[in-house]
């Protein structure tokens, strides 16, 4: 029987992120089109506790990897043993989400198992081995399907475009024991940036941010813990540096989809409309009747958005 | 210090693409081409740290004919060299990371620096294929604390800060919820993201001396690599639109639109 398996990540304080749980119905998905069995690989210094909250999600196995010398996630550590795991079990396909560690580690991996590989994967076609997977291309622009025609193929999903998977029968948790090299890079420094807000890549609503606001992030913050959300900002926001650069939404930054999106001061640049177009609502506030930004809004409003945050920030107040 | 970057020929980032109403491929029509803005960043990196370690920088690209005209433009802005990859037809990310695996064993550089990712394909994949194949420790998404307004960019300083010795390259790598400094072992392969640096621009004697600096021609058979792709785009389609939006008066339409017809508050 084909099997797929997809890795699962840690986060730096232990916990299971949870991109991993999309990855997982992806993973899911896939097997059910090339009737194969699902297996989950987690690998760090110590894995038990996120193993056993793996296997309730309703794979067959989880691989649990625990070893010394795994206690940083670095690629050049974690491909050739997860290559090894991969070949024991004679995988067929090899997954994990988009996150910045499926995007360092997925390539590398897939270049030790001589495999293809397809990025950010919205979704299967197909079934059985004719099987294609839809991605895009030229910043959404495209969806283009494709065929990996290498004996392991690899890919990463967008976490946006799968639920997180639902609790299912318990699978089985066996430990194998990763052989770790030297290691030719080593980590300096981690250093996390902590917001009291929600995480934007899971918040339910996100209030973002662009040059309009001229750096002035206060209203739009205060709008934010209003309601709850998320804060998020274009390319030009980031790098004026008025907000820290992992706030950025967009090809080349986080890819979001929440309820509710509200992009304030954002002209709607195509690579900026990349990574929000999922949103359910999407309301934009902008002087310009022009921006393209409308022409993904449900709900645009043309103004002055110095007017506009405090009135809004006001009537949602007084509508709860 | 020697340097090898990539420079990938790409629709401008500006024009519209649209998918052929056949699925086969994208409209050509009216396309302009440039280098792939994060190949542009790479060049520039790899300019500011021969600034601080004489040496040269050598690009590299894979294509028809027309990419010499993305080689001559890193030329401009003032890389050594060029070596051009002479291919026309399809290429995947294996096919173009082999030849790049070749182009550096013979070039033997301290450090490959590349894009992370095409904004044609999208795939953010090659430096990875390339580290691995080589051997090389890898940094992926490059990047800079400090915002473009700081005194360290108008002072030009290389965000990617190799040691006295030319043994190691530290790099600040932008992650999920934070930033991670790794120390990687010379030679490395480095993939930058578009916060590294802002990208000079080409100056007319620079444009006049990029016409004499030399473009070595190279084939995938020379390099002794098969190209045959792997990945196959078999259809492509126009990505489902967004139904139309109204625009609304006012604040007090938009918040009883919010909470009575989305139901979102
Ligand atoms: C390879 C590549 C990748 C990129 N990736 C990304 C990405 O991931 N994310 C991203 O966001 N961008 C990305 N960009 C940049 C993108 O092309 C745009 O330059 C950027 O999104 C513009 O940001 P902005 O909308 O904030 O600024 P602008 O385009 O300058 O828009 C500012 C808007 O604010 C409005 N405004 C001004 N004052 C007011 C006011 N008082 N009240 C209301 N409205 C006001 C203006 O009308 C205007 O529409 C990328 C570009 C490239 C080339
Ligand atoms: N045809 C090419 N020639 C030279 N470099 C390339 C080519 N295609 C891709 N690259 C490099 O590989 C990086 C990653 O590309 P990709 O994996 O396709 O997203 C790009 O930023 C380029 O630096």
């Amino acid at each position: 029987m084909p099997t797929v398996l997809i890795v699962a990540e840690q986060q730096p304080d232990g916990h299971l992120r949870k991109a991993t749980l999309n990855a997982l119905s992806a993973g899911k998905a896939l097997a059910q089109k090339v009737g194969a069995e699902l297996h989950v690989a987690v690998l760090g210094k110590d894995v038990a506790k996120v193993a056993d909250e793996l296997k309730t999600y309703g794979p067959k196995v989880v691989h649990s990897g625990s070893a010394a010398g795994l206690e940083h996630y670095i690629a050049e550590a974690h491909a050739p043993a997860l290559a090894d795991l991969a070949t024991s079990l004679k995988a067929d396909y090899v997954g994990a989400a988009a996150t910045a560690q499926g995007k360092d580690l997925m390539p590398r991996l897939a270049a030790r198992l001589k495999a293809a590989m397809a990025s950010e994967v919205l979704g299967f076609e197909g079934q059985g081995a004719d099987v294609t997977f839809t991605r895009p291309m030229w910043a959404g622009n495209v969806i283009a399907s494709v065929k990996l025609t290498t004996p392991v193929k690899v890919f990463t999903v967008r976490p946006t475009e799968f639920n997180a998977a639902e609790p299912g029968p318990a699978g089985e948790v066996t430990a194998f024991s990763p052989k770790v090299d030297a290691v030719k890079t080593k980590l300096i420094e981690f250093k996390e940036v902590k917001s009291a807000r929600p995480d934007l890549s899971e918040a339910k609503v996100v209030v973002a941010g662009g040059r309009g606001t001229k750096g002035d992030f206060k209203e739009l913050e205060a709008l934010a813990d209003e309601l709850g959300a998320a804060v998020g900002a274009s390319r030009a926001a980031c790098d004026a540096g008025w907000v820290p650069n992992d706030l950025q939404v967009g090809q080349t930054g986080k890819v979001v989809a929440p309820t509710l999106y509200i992009a304030i001061g954002i002209s709607g640049a195509i690579q900026h409309i990349a990574g929000m177009k999922g949103s359910r609502v999407i309301v934009a506030i902008n002087k310009d009747a022009e921006a393209p930004i409308f022409q993904v809004a449900d709900y645009g409003l043309v103004g002055d958005l110095f007017k506009v945050l405090p009135e809004l920030r006001a009537a949602i107040k007084a509508a709860k | 210090m020697k340097i090898l970057v990539t420079a990938k020929r790409v629709e401008d980032p500006e024009s519209k693409i649209k998918v052929k109403p056949d699925g086969t491929g994208i409209v050509l029509e009216g396309l302009k081409y440039k280098i792939n803005p994060f190949d542009e960043i790479a060049v520039e990196e790899a300019l500011r740290l021969v600034a601080k370690f004489p040496g040269e920088v050598v690009v590299a690209s894979v294509g028809g004919k027309e990419v010499q005209e993305q080689l001559r433009h890193a030329l401009a802005m003032g890389a050594t060299r060029a070596v051009w990859v002479n291919h026309t037809g399809p290429l995947d990310q294996m096919g173009i990371a082999a030849l790049l695996q070749k182009v550096a064993e013979k070039e033997k550089p301290d450090l490959v620096i590349l894009g992370k990712q095409s904004i044609d394909d999208d795939q953010n994949q090659i430096g990875q294929y390339l580290a691995e194949w080589l051997g090389w420790a890898q940094a992926t998404f490059a990047s800079k604390v400090e915002s473009f307004e700081s005194d360290a960019e108008k002072n030009k300083v290389p965000a990617l800060t190799v040691s006295a010795d030319v043994k190691t390259v530290r790099v600040v790598r932008e992650v999920d919820g934070g930033l991670a400094t790794v120390e990687c072992q010379l030679p490395a392969v480095v993939t930058a993201d578009l916060r590294l640096n802002m990208p000079r621009y080409a100056s007319l004697p620079g444009i006049m001396k990029a016409k004499s600096k030399p473009i070595e021609e190279l084939t995938p058979v020379g390099l002794g690599v098969d190209v045959t792709p792997k990945l196959t785009v078999t259809k492509m389609m126009a990505p489902p639109a967004r139904k139309a939006g109204i625009k609304v008066p006012d604040v007090a339409t938009l918040v009883q639109k919010l909470k009575t017809e989305a139901k979102v508050l």
